[in-house]
């Protein structure tokens, strides 16, 4: 039943979305593919969405991959599945386990979690960039076009970086590589 | 005012004028939050921060239940954290209603086209980020590339393997590792 799998998925997704949106989306996108609700594409569409509109990465995902697969039952119950952990979770810790976090063996088991985190985000990454310019490993094939745009983004980032002291925004990332976008493949 | 209608309003601000999720959040709570309405202090603030690091879901959500349930307990908690959560639900709600029709457009999916380039950036900008701030030693160096490795094996091959079972994984091996040596007493572990 679709709502069951978007609740237990999501609910996945909350309790272990360690490291903020970024260590959440590769979970993400593993409860996705696994049920096979969205394609990469518009998975990837929907995780630029969530990041230029207002709110939680994490909660606006969850809003979105449940509105897309049943309405807006489906939106309520994924949201309310994805916060429902750490919500439970705050209020245990700040109620209850003053202490829980400080414990050696809690610590010895975040130490593991976090890096971990870390290389699912950096694979993550890598795979997304190598798969947008050259496809699949199986049937490599140069997109000279999706390449040319990968330069003009990561030299205008590192650019804005180094004259301007400061990072780019995401969001603004996202308006430039629309713009982008529209005159690379529009021509 | 009542004191949830505060909280729910005040989180809902909160939630409607952020962009970029996690971290933009928090200087904008500890600005309405600790400076104006002083609901919770300076101190209290930092230490969510410190807890949203080591438990999961959204950072925003984790000090939005922390500040609730000072304020007014359970009842409190709630209010704060549908505070944060509705404003985001009703724009992502009308959003996805028109997608599908946008993407119809050719110079749209064009668009999306170049946006989602940008997204494999965002990420792999993000991992670098998480790196560079990561402990250097060899321990969580060797975990996190052994879970790069496995992780780009199971994307490349589509193996069977869920990215939850990996975590879990590397928390048994860090645990097993910190018994054999014997559970020194050590600081931090915690920090960013």
């Amino acid at each position: 039943m679709i709502y069951l799998d978007l609740f237990l998925g999501f609910l996945k997704v909350g309790c272990f979305a360690f490291g903020g949106a970024y260590g959440a989306i590769p979970l993400i996108r593993d409860v996705v593919m696994s049920y096979g609700w969205l394609s990469d594409e518009m998975l990837t569409y929907m995780i630029a969405v969530s990041e230029s509109t207002p709110g939680p990465i994490m909660v606006n995902l969850a809003t979105y991959i449940g509105s897309s697969q049943a309405g807006f039952l489906g939106a309520v119950i994924a949201t309310l599945a994805v916060v429902l952990p750490s919500f439970l979770i705050i209020l245990l810790v700040t109620a209850l386990l003053k202490t829980a976090l400080k414990n050696k063996y809690v610590q010895a088991v975040l130490r593991g979690l976090k890096p971990c985190v870390i290389g699912i985000v950096l694979a993550t990454g890598i795979y997304m960039v190598f798969g947008n310019c050259f496809g699949a490993i199986s049937a490599i094939q140069i997109n000279l076009q999706a390449i040319i745009l990968t330069a003009i983004l990561v030299a205008s980032m590192f650019g804005y970086r180094h004259f301007a002291k400061k990072k780019l925004s995401p969001i603004l990332l996202i308006v430039l590589s629309a713009i982008a976008g529209m005159a690379v493949y529009g021509i | 005012m009542n004191i949830l209608l505060d909280l729910f309003l005040t989180f809902a601000k909160i939630g409607l004028f952020t962009f970029g999720g996690g971290y933009a959040m928090i200087s904008m709570i500890e600005n309405n939050c600790v400076e104006r309405k002083q609901w919770i202090t300076h101190d209290e603030m930092m230490n969510v921060t410190v807890i949203a690091e080591s438990t999961p879901g959204p950072i925003a959500i984790n000090c939005a239940t922390f500040t609730g349930y000072k304020k007014a307990g359970f009842v409190g908690a709630l209010a704060a954290t549908l505070g944060i959560i509705v404003p985001s639900f009703v724009v992502i709600c009308l959003i996805s209603m028109f997608l599908d029709n946008f993407l119809a457009l050719t110079i749209i999916a064009n668009a999306f086209k170049g946006i989602k380039i940008a997204v494999g950036i965002l990420i792999l900008d993000a991992a670098f980020t998480m790196i560079k701030k990561m402990h250097k030693k060899k321990l969580p160096r060797a975990i996190m590339i052994c879970s790069a490795i496995v992780m780009l094996c199971i994307n490349i091959f589509a193996w069977n393997f869920s990215s939850i079972s990996l975590m879990l994984i590397a928390a048994v091996v860090s645990l097993t590792i910190f018994v054999l040596n014997g559970a020194p007493d050590q600081k931090g572990g915690a920090k960013k």
